[in-house]
């Protein structure tokens, strides 16, 4: 059975980051000039040598997500269903060992929240918790698909990894997408922020989207979370198990995410600090690596980050999100699972994308395909 | 050395040859040792098979060469699966070029066929070698199936017209797990040289070589083209250059 771990294998941490920061000018150069590009014109793309190309990475970038995607911006909305956590993620809001009220939506929190949501607009929904098998395990995640499976055209859920059959099971139910970050691939500091909790088994992370694949989920989402560790070494791994999951699981689509480490309660500050301008040079390399692969960002990012991006690379965005269970409607005031830096409405999110051009999908799926 | 393996087989020429159309076996026997190939295919309908002297075997024991019998000449899955077993009895060897074509004018590869014939034949333990259009989804199917490698076409066999396909042999490339060798269609030692360049991991030349007015040293040309080509993709090709585009600024608010 293919599985990640075993590619992984060759490519060490340490002589990885080497290699990106060794890359030169003239490396750059060669690899935006080339139609198709590899992972070591990746590497090159995202060392510092890039810095002075940013603009050239942009601009590509732009042109090529224009030919694919056409002036399109697909929007979605998360829908927190709880925090209970029984991991401990040293950078998280929901973190085990935070004293903070839990909550988990019942079936009729779960309707209103999910009323909310369509009543905005919404017909693309992820459904957030955090790991807590026994009280939001797999039943009662299938439980919520049903409960929203009318209402909403595409369902994707960002929870804790499962097994295959678990994910046939939810597939049959309704869901298209599921999201699972790695955080990092750097094995020892993985083990440092989950140190304790089903979260801290690196291996189990990190093949799940082998076992998303083998149940022919639709669309696989992966990512690190930048601040943990270097992200240009994290953002190589990250392409590196983008290209092993394509060439493996061929009948999947797939995204990247890039979430940058926000202030919670009881927080983290970032080892690393990625700048807004790292984050536009990291877009731009993934696009110029791979002009099919969907790129999001959430509402994370601020509204001066987030108008300049929409046109350079990004595909897909949340918009007006609350990361707390019940934050839309049921109970708007219990705790965030991080702070959310750009807090426009729906409508004003829409404006700002026609403003530049692009026109705003709700809905580019429907229930019945499942 | 910038070797290929493909099963427990390890090759360094990257160039494989056929066996057909030579004006005689002493001919072939000179091209085929010209061009260093170490694997050769041969149609199981020439030989035969009760004849321990065959003409065409018998200029082919040299230990360079290893034989490929190829299944040419059967129409659907079933006589493919057959033909292969025959194969394996009467040269010794469970490595088998796959090639059902149903149709003797163009002689394209059905799809379907050769997909069932391969998932039998790898159940029975054969290497197997797809002959295949350059059909990209099919390439991942019969990779799924646990072929060896595949071999798209270029053009149609025997045509001499180059690479026809080439955006559909990118993506094979791009995509593929097992290696991808262009088979079909290579009528120049230049449409070698770019198939390795485009990342092919080798490709097979028949009539180009046989029905030169000298296959020896076409043979040889063909020989030095393919290593040419896998030097340039393993050297990197320079770009091509393209003119700056003057566009409006993108990332001017990470100044502001």
């Amino acid at each position: 059975m293919s599985s990640f771990t075993k590619i992984i294998e060759n490519y060490h941490w340490d002589s990885m980051q080497k290699d990106i920061y060794a890359k030169t000018a003239e490396d750059v150069i060669y690899a935006l000039q080339k139609d198709k590009r590899t992972l070591d014109d990746f590497k090159a793309l995202i060392s510092p040598a890039a810095k002075p190309f940013i603009e050239q990475m942009a601009q590509k970038s732009a042109e090529l997500t224009k030919k694919r995607f056409g002036n399109t911006m697909q929007m979605f909305a998360p829908l927190y269903l709880s925090n209970e956590c029984q991991n401990i993620c040293t950078y998280c809001g929901f973190s085990m060992t935070n004293k903070i009220r839990r909550r988990t939506l019942i079936d009729e929190e779960i309707q209103q929240e999910a009323d909310y949501l369509k009543s905005k607009g919404f017909d693309h929904i992820l459904l957030v918790t955090g790991e807590a098998n026994k009280i939001v395990g797999v039943d009662y995640i299938g439980n919520a698909i049903d409960i929203i499976r009318d209402k909403f055209a595409n369902i994707s859920m960002e929870v804790q990894p499962m097994d295959q059959s678990d994910y046939e099971f939810l597939k049959a139910k309704g869901l298209y997408a599921v999201l699972v970050y790695q955080e990092t691939y750097h094995r020892q500091a993985y083990k440092k922020h989950h140190p304790k909790g089903r979260k801290s088994n690196f291996e189990y992370r990190l093949t799940t989207p082998d076992r998303l694949g083998r149940a022919g989920i639709h669309k696989i989402g992966i990512g690190a979370l930048f601040g943990l560790e270097d992200w240009r070494t994290d953002s190589f791994f990250t392409a590196l198990h983008l290209r092993y999951l394509q060439k493996t699981y061929w009948k999947t689509k797939y995204a990247i995410s890039f979430p940058r480490l926000r202030p919670h309660s009881g927080g983290l500050e970032p080892k690393v600090e990625m700048t807004d301008s790292d984050l536009v040079q990291l877009i731009s390399a993934y696009r110029l690596l791979d002009e099919d692969v969907e790129l999001s960002i959430s509402t994370r990012e601020t509204e001066t980050f987030r108008n300049n991006i929409v046109n350079l690379g990004i595909t897909s965005m949340s918009a007006a999100s609350k990361t707390n269970p019940g934050g839309y409607v049921v109970e708007t005031s219990s705790l965030e699972q991080f702070e959310i830096s750009d807090e426009r409405s729906t409508e004003q999110i829409t404006e700002m994308l026609q403003e530049r051009g692009l026109d705003v999908v709700w809905k580019d799926w429907d229930k019945t395909w499942c | 050395m910038d070797t290929l393996q493909i099963a427990d087989k390890e090759f360094s020429s990257r160039l494989f040859t056929g066996t057909g159309k030579f004006s005689s076996s002493k001919v072939m026997e000179e091209a085929l040792l010209s061009s260093e190939s170490e694997l050769v295919t041969v149609a199981l309908k020439r030989v035969e098979l009760d004849n321990e002297e065959d003409d065409i075997l018998r200029h082919l024991t040299h230990s360079r060469i290893n034989l490929l019998p190829n299944t040419s000449g059967v129409r659907d899955a079933k006589e493919a699966v057959f033909a292969a077993q025959l194969a394996r009895e009467a040269l010794e060897t469970n490595w088998i070029k796959l090639e059902v074509h149903p149709d003797p004018k163009y002689l394209l590869p059905d799809p379907i066929e050769t997909l069932k014939a391969a998932e039998e034949l790898v159940k029975q333990g054969f290497v197997v070698m797809p002959y295949i259009h350059a059909d990209p989804v099919l390439c991942k199917r019969l990779e799924e199936v646990g072929v060896q490698c595949v071999m798209p076409l270029g053009a149609p066999i025997g045509s001499n017209k180059g690479l026809k396909t080439l955006d559909f042999l990118e993506i094979i490339i791009t995509q593929s797990n097992v290696p991808v060798i262009v088979d079909a269609g290579i009528g120049s030692p230049s449409h070698a040289a770019l198939a390795m360049e485009l990342g092919a991991d080798a490709v097979l030349v028949n009539t180009a070589i046989a029905v030169s007015q000298n296959p020896v040293a076409m043979a040889e040309a063909f020989k030095l083209a393919v290593k040419a080509g896998r030097m340039a993709y393993n050297a990197k090709l320079a770009p091509i250059q393209q003119m700056a585009q003057a566009s409006s600024p993108l990332t001017s608010f990470l100044h502001e």
